[in-house]
């Protein structure tokens, strides 16, 4: 009897569940699952727009638009390369940054709550049509470039770089970092929800575990290494992957225009889905690396 | 007072000296340490808050301030013109409201939708809920563009099975409504909805599970426990969701251009600015053509007045943002 009773009370449970995620289920199946088929579809056919016949015809052609799409257009190759060496080098940067950045925000000192809100500006000033904005402002940077000609002094960036490449240590590696410094500020803009991600992770870290390992003995140095980072390693995986999602769909991104672009001015729906289709697969397997890299380090603490 | 001082000196050289050299020592590279950190967050403030002042500066200049080489940072000739020309250009006044009225809804649809589902995937447990979770890290995941030529197609010519055209004789043109964009919010599938189901689960989950229990015990039902108990529990990171839904709602252009092309907004008016001031200037003195550095003055001086709201709100609720995505302890 007891026990029909709490089988009773599960399944009630159960059913109050999917009624809570019901709404989630029908935008899943709806606007998600049927929408991915068709595109999918859609990639693999000509699509022509016909209003008679229930909207538009699709007449499989087998992988012609994926052909297209790598081997006669002449941009989408080097937009989608460019777009993914970016990312490379963007995203363990951008970690690296804003972990670091809230690190120093976790700390305690004068006017930390000012700092802090500056420091999540970003969220606001980097979302949306703003970047792609902002990134086509030339007239800043050309204001830069008449101030950089006309008062003679050397630049300090350009003075370490000519010093670094002499000693020919790295060149190649040295290339590298030129390049995050360089698009510092695009970095700083892209984290601010990272940097809110890390110092959640960084408050849940129990005070006592640094007391008891500074009694013992361990040097902020070492207890970073031992404690911080192993505590918060669940949280930079989470940072992994938002980070790379929000860099692919970020609205300058070249790729993302072109496919947009094809859609609604050239209305050509076929060659648009194949290349969002090569996009979303790109980006699938670039966090399934990313995260298998970054799941083997992750502890979990309990 | 100078007694005093010149006691702690004595009494600070006499602790040093028993601690054979390691207190100043330590005081010296707290400092130092302290020094560098000001130096540091003070030159990264500055690189967030350059471009910002960079354009309001813009913002106040006339045109031929733009081109002389010793007007870097004060305009010489202050002016609020280009406010003006650019509220005329775009009707500010008019897009604000649509913006404004759009972002609000879409928020609001958007957070009752991630709050039902974030409550159930955190305290209930049914068959498949590992696999709808992971539906959920998949809208995360795939990027909009993959689905929306299709979801296009879908309300260009929508249809529920076939229903509506039994009934109407053909299918429902959406595309220009508000429809399809408020169906995608509410369902889920709106603007960065999955992350908002993502963090408002992680909150639910933190919330102990006795007061739920106590609320069965007195006779609650599933609905009135999430509804009188749960919900005041959350406010925090429902009001952080729905800032964060209303700003991304406000600046974003892809889900603008694609669903509302009937109504303007900001995020799709303000790329529009150069050609309309070419326009203007065409028409008021009959010829020429607006110098690129003056477009690029005035989609400063719209992006000004864009983020204007925004950073008003966020002067106002900043430790919304903040606080309570620091009490979710996200972890995957």
């Amino acid at each position: 009897m007891a026990k029909k009773k709490q089988k009773n009370l599960a399944r009630r449970k159960a059913i109050a569940g999917y009624l809570f995620i019901t709404p989630f289920i029908i935008g899943f199946l709806f606007f998600m699952v049927k929408p991915l088929c068709e595109s999918f579809m859609m990639s693999l056919s000509k699509v022509t727009v016909a209003a008679g016949q229930g909207g538009f015809k699709l007449d499989f052609w087998g992988i012609k638009n994926y052909k297209d799409a790598f081997l006669v257009d002449a941009e989408y190759t080097r937009f989608l390369t460019n777009e993914l060496t970016k990312m490379l080098t963007q995203v363990p940067a951008t970690i690296i940054i804003s972990f670091f950045m809230a690190l120093i925000l976790n700390q305690s000192f004068k006017g930390r709550t000012f700092v802090r809100a500056i420091f999540f500006l970003p969220v606001i000033l980097s979302s949306g049509v703003l970047v792609g904005l902002e990134y086509n402002n030339s007239l800043l940077a050309g204001m830069q470039d008449y101030i950089k000609e006309n008062t003679n002094s050397a630049q300090i960036t350009a003075t370490l770089e000519s010093i670094l490449s002499t000693t020919g240590f790295g060149n190649k590696y040295l290339e590298m970092v030129y390049s995050i410094v360089n698009s510092i500020y695009d970095v700083v803009i892209a984290s601010g929800i990272q940097i809110i991600i890390f110092l959640s992770g960084l408050q849940t870290i129990p005070k006592s575990m640094f007391e008891a390992a500074t009694i013992e003995g361990c040097t902020a140095w070492e207890s970073f290494w031992k404690i911080t980072l192993p505590m918060v390693s669940s949280v930079i995986l989470v940072n992994v992957i938002y980070t790379i999602v929000d860099f692919f769909t970020k609205s300058n991104s070249q790729v993302m225009t072109k496919i947009s672009d094809t859609m609604i001015q050239r209305m050509d729906y076929g060659f648009s889905s194949a290349m969002a289709w090569v996009y979303f697969l790109a980006v699938l397997l670039i966090i399934g690396v990313f995260s298998l890299i970054t799941s083997r380090w992750v502890y979990y603490y309990e | 007072m100078s007694k005093s001082l010149t006691s702690k000196w004595k009494r600070f050289i006499e602790r040093n000296r028993k601690s054979e050299g390691y207190l100043l020592k330590k005081i010296v590279a707290q400092k130092l340490y302290q020094i560098a950190r000001a130096i540091l967050i003070f030159g990264l403030c500055f690189l967030i808050l350059q471009p910002i002042l960079n354009k309001i500066s813009v913002s106040f200049m006339e045109e031929k301030d733009l081109y002389d080489p010793t007007i870097i940072v004060v305009p010489r000739n202050f002016t609020l013109n280009n406010y003006k020309l650019v509220s005329y250009l775009i009707s500010y006044w008019k897009v604000l409201r649509h913006t404004l009225g759009i972002s609000l809804i879409a928020a609001f649809a958007q957070l009752a939708c991630a709050t039902l589902v974030g409550y159930g995937f955190a305290r209930f447990k049914f068959p498949l809920k590992k696999f709808w979770f992971a539906c959920v890290i998949l809208v995360i995941v795939v990027p909009p563009q993959t689905i929306m030529s299709s979801l296009y197609l879908n309300f260009r010519f929508f249809d529920v099975f076939g229903i509506i055209k039994l009934i109407t004789g053909s299918t429902i043109n959406l595309q220009n409504s508000l429809i399809p964009y408020i169906l995608l919010c509410m369902t889920g599938m709106g603007l960065k909805s999955g992350l908002y189901i993502f963090l408002i689960r992680q909150y639910f989950r933190g919330i102990p599970k006795e007061l739920e229990e106590a609320a069965y015990v007195d006779g609650c039902g599933n609905l009135q426990t999430f509804i009188r108990i749960m919900l005041p529990d959350a406010t925090p990171i429902l009001t952080s969701c729905f800032l964060f839904a209303f700003v991304w709602q406000w600046t974003d252009s892809f889900y603008a251009r694609m669903f509302l092309k009937g109504t303007t907004l900001l995020a799709t008016e303000l790329p529009a600015i150069t050609s309309r001031l070419t326009e203007y200037i065409v028409s008021t003195t009959g010829s020429g053509k607006a110098s690129t550095a003056y477009g690029l003055a005035m989609i400063s001086t719209g992006m000004i007045m864009t983020i204007i709201p925004l950073l008003l709100i966020y002067v106002v609720a900043q430790k919304g943002f903040v606080e309570s995505l620091s009490q979710t302890g996200l972890k995957m």
